[in-house]
């Protein structure tokens, strides 16, 4: 299904070509978008851009952000994860469990975070390749599972910023050369991402498991371990947003980050990642993030119902994915066209 | 309602595929071995069912002299009527390889328009007509999304299940209608008079009636196996598969809205919330009931069974002093092992039947793309 260009095509002159790569690419036009939508917003809500909102802004962007990268890589293999919002409250819920008593120091609890979240990920990842349930099963059956083994540990009990380490929260409103701390870590986790999926044999496995799966096994991908990776580093991801929920609120219920899952996999599919595989960048999908995150954001400065944040959410994921379709429309025609000449 | 074209030349459309005719029951003679075989092992899984239910019911026993009366019966029946009933119009769905997440919101959504007309003094009798209609409509966009554009059901129902969720926030806001008329409330709360049967049951083994009747023994049912098992197959045979797939998902969210009135009508309260987690369980029982995720087979005596399953676990659970948020958790693993299940038996069965001249090759037949769904 990738777009080629074919190789007698005429070779367009290079303004032309950066302004056709740039209409072309997910990326750029949402990046319009976003700086477009976000002055819309500024010009009737100029607190919009005051320091506290943007970072409020992108503190939860980054949350999802980080999350989204792991569900791009499953998207890209043809699979999905719905289970990422019950890792990440189970994951929020066990740091500060482990903090509550004050014997364990921040780190350590950090480190258990991101274990557990890689733990639930290898978990669905062993039930889908070694069991070959089908992800959207599995991962359904797990959403439910791991959200209420959070009510177990919670046990009817919520935790709130009292019983956290002084200072638990600080890190959610501190800077850095002017950037918040959650949106450098999620700008290393997008850069180390698509490095990885870019760059790496490992990259192109998940990109060739996703488009043919068939074709991918000829070639020697072994498509059940890479599945099983990438469902693993879901799970350590939504391991890391986890933990920094609970940095960025400071007070926890059993039910924490539930809905979670529908924002992370609009932000990928918004972000261009092809829900039919193969297809899409982790930079799109933390772009995807942060125009759901100035949409919400937008809601609240414009003091609009937040009741239409969900409507808008399903709006924009069919949208999103009715363009996919459109242009891949486009494309088999243009391929047929040029076949007949 | 689908729109075929030839509602007559259906029942022969397809006849002389023997695969097909085995699978509806069908009389060719040539199919009799393979039917007598699907039949097998159809009762083969049915006595599963049943075995898990009898172990269920004992298990409760042993938890409370409570657990096998009448109250308990007629209680934990109606408390998974409106799932049962969901299921029933999803397992079509899932045997033609699709899938509608969707559902719990409609559920939501259908109690939230009931609630708001109600509140805004439209009698019921006016109002439950116009929540069936907005099943309708939503139903048919999902369908028409579905096969207008070639978009993959899962994600489309997807974003429909934010859609109507939001959508029900929208129209009741945060406020919570329950003043609804003994009248209304006695259909999703009541039993037949002198019984123990809930009058919703009645409801359900009427629907789960006509779900056996269509499933298995029409046209219809013919071409929902049929484009499960081979899509493009099916076409070719005259099978109108974009209309046929576009009418399930219509009566998925007629039969949705639907849940939703007897919902509101069972805990007389019309909320934003309704209907939350329910997917999950309806996804369950179909899968449970020997429903193939991937198409294609299945039978809704088995999603019937696998009803009584679920109402007699839940029982059993609240029995042990198991809240809902933890049985979630079972209904999860239930989900998972019942689509394990079967994969785990196949594979028993084949080393047991021929352990030997298997030894050499690897146990791995299938392309390793079947697990990237």
């Amino acid at each position: 299904m990738a777009l080629s260009v074919p190789a007698n095509a005429p070779a367009p002159n290079r303004a032309g070509l950066l302004l056709g790569r740039l209409t072309r690419s997910r990326e750029a036009t949402l990046a319009g978008v976003v700086i477009v939508l976000g002055f819309l917003v500024w010009l009737e809500a100029p607190n919009f851009l005051s320091s506290t909102n943007l970072i409020s802004v992108t503190s939860l962007t980054a949350i999802i952000a980080i999350a989204a990268v792991g569900e791009a890589l499953v998207i890209i293999t043809k699979n999905i994860d719905l289970s990422v919002e019950s890792t990440m409250g189970l994951v929020a819920f066990v740091v500060a469990e482990a903090l509550k008593g004050g014997n364990m120091p921040v780190p350590a609890a950090w480190a258990l975070g991101i274990g557990l979240g890689l733990g639930l990920g290898m978990a669905n990842g062993v039930v889908i390749t070694v069991f070959r349930v089908p992800s959207i099963v599995a991962t359904l059956g797990t959403l439910s599972i791991y959200r209420g083994l959070t009510y177990w540990v919670a046990n009817g009990q919520e935790i709130t910023i009292s019983n956290l380490p002084a200072g638990y929260t600080d890190p959610a409103s501190q800077t850095f050369f002017g950037l918040p701390f959650f949106v450098i870590l999620a700008v290393a986790v997008v850069i180390v991402a698509g490095i990885a999926l870019r760059y790496t044999v490992f990259g192109r496995q998940v990109y060739a498991v996703g488009s043919n799966a068939e074709a991918a096994a000829t070639i020697g991908v072994r498509a059940r371990s890479t599945v099983f990776v990438v469902f693993a580093l879901s799970g350590m991801l939504a391991g890391v947003a986890g933990v920094l929920w609970g940095i960025e609120f400071g007070q926890l219920y059993a039910s924490s980050a539930s809905g979670e899952s529908l924002a992370v996999i609009a932000a990928v599919v918004v972000g261009g990642v092809s829900i039919a595989g193969g297809s899409g960048t982790v930079v799109g999908a933390a772009i995807g993030a942060l125009f759901l995150g100035l949409i919400n954001n937008a809601l609240v400065v414009l003091n609009l119902p937040q009741a239409w944040l969900q409507v808008v959410y399903g709006a924009v994921i069919l949208l999103a994915v009715a363009t996919d379709a459109l242009v891949q429309l486009r494309a088999q025609r243009a391929k047929a066209r040029s076949r007949l000449r | 309602m689908t729109g075929d074209p030839r509602p007559k030349g259906g029942p022969d459309a397809l006849q002389p595929s023997a695969e097909t005719s085995a699978v509806a029951g069908g009389t060719s003679g040539g199919a009799l071995s393979r039917m007598v075989g699907s039949m097998s092992a159809l009762a083969r899984l049915e006595v599963f069912l049943v075995l898990i239910l009898v172990f269920l019911v004992w298990w409760g026993v042993q938890l409370s002299h409570f657990f096998l009366t009448g109250p308990n019966f007629g209680f934990s029946t109606q408390a998974v009527m409106e799932i049962s009933i969901m299921a029933l119009a999803m397992t079509p769905i899932i045997i033609t390889g699709e899938i509608d997440l969707s559902v719990e919101s409609m559920v939501g959504l259908s109690s939230c328009v009931l609630g708001w007309l109600w509140a805004s003094g439209v009698p019921l009798e006016a109002a439950i007509p116009i929540v069936l209609l907005v099943g309708l409509a939503g139903g048919l966009f999902n369908g028409l999304i579905v096969t207008r554009w070639g978009l993959p059901s899962l994600v489309v129902t997807l974003a429909t299940y934010a859609l109507f969720r939001g959508l029900g926030h929208v129209v009741l806001g945060s406020t919570v209608v329950s003043n609804f008329p003994a009248g209304f409330t006695n259909f999703g709360y009541g039993y037949v008079p002198g019984t123990f049967v809930p009058w919703t049951l009645i409801v359900f083994l009427l629907l789960a009636a006509v779900a056996v009747a269509v499933i298995h023994r029409t046209w219809i049912g013919r071409q929902i196996f049929a484009v499960g098992k081979n899509k493009d197959a099916a076409r070719y045979s005259g099978v109108q598969v974009a209309a046929l797939k576009t009418a399930l998902f219509a009566v998925s969210g007629l039969v949705a809205a639907f849940a939703g009135i007897i919902l509101t009508s069972r805990t007389s309260t019309a909320s934003p919330d309704n209907g939350l987690n329910m997917t999950l369980a309806v996804v369950t029982i179909v899968v449970l009931g020997g429903v193939d995720i991937n198409g294609g087979k299945g039978t809704v005596p088995g999603v019937i069974l696998a009803v009584f399953i679920l109402g007699t676990l839940k029982s059993a659970l609240t029995q042990a002093g198991i809240s809902t948020d933890y049985q979630n958790v079972a209904i999860g693993l239930l989900l998972i092992v019942s689509v394990i299940a079967p994969l785990l038996a196949r594979q028993a069965r084949q080393l047991a039947g021929r352990v030997r001249p298997e030894r050499g090759r690897p146990a791995r037949h299938s392309a390793p793309g079947e697990v990237v769904h």
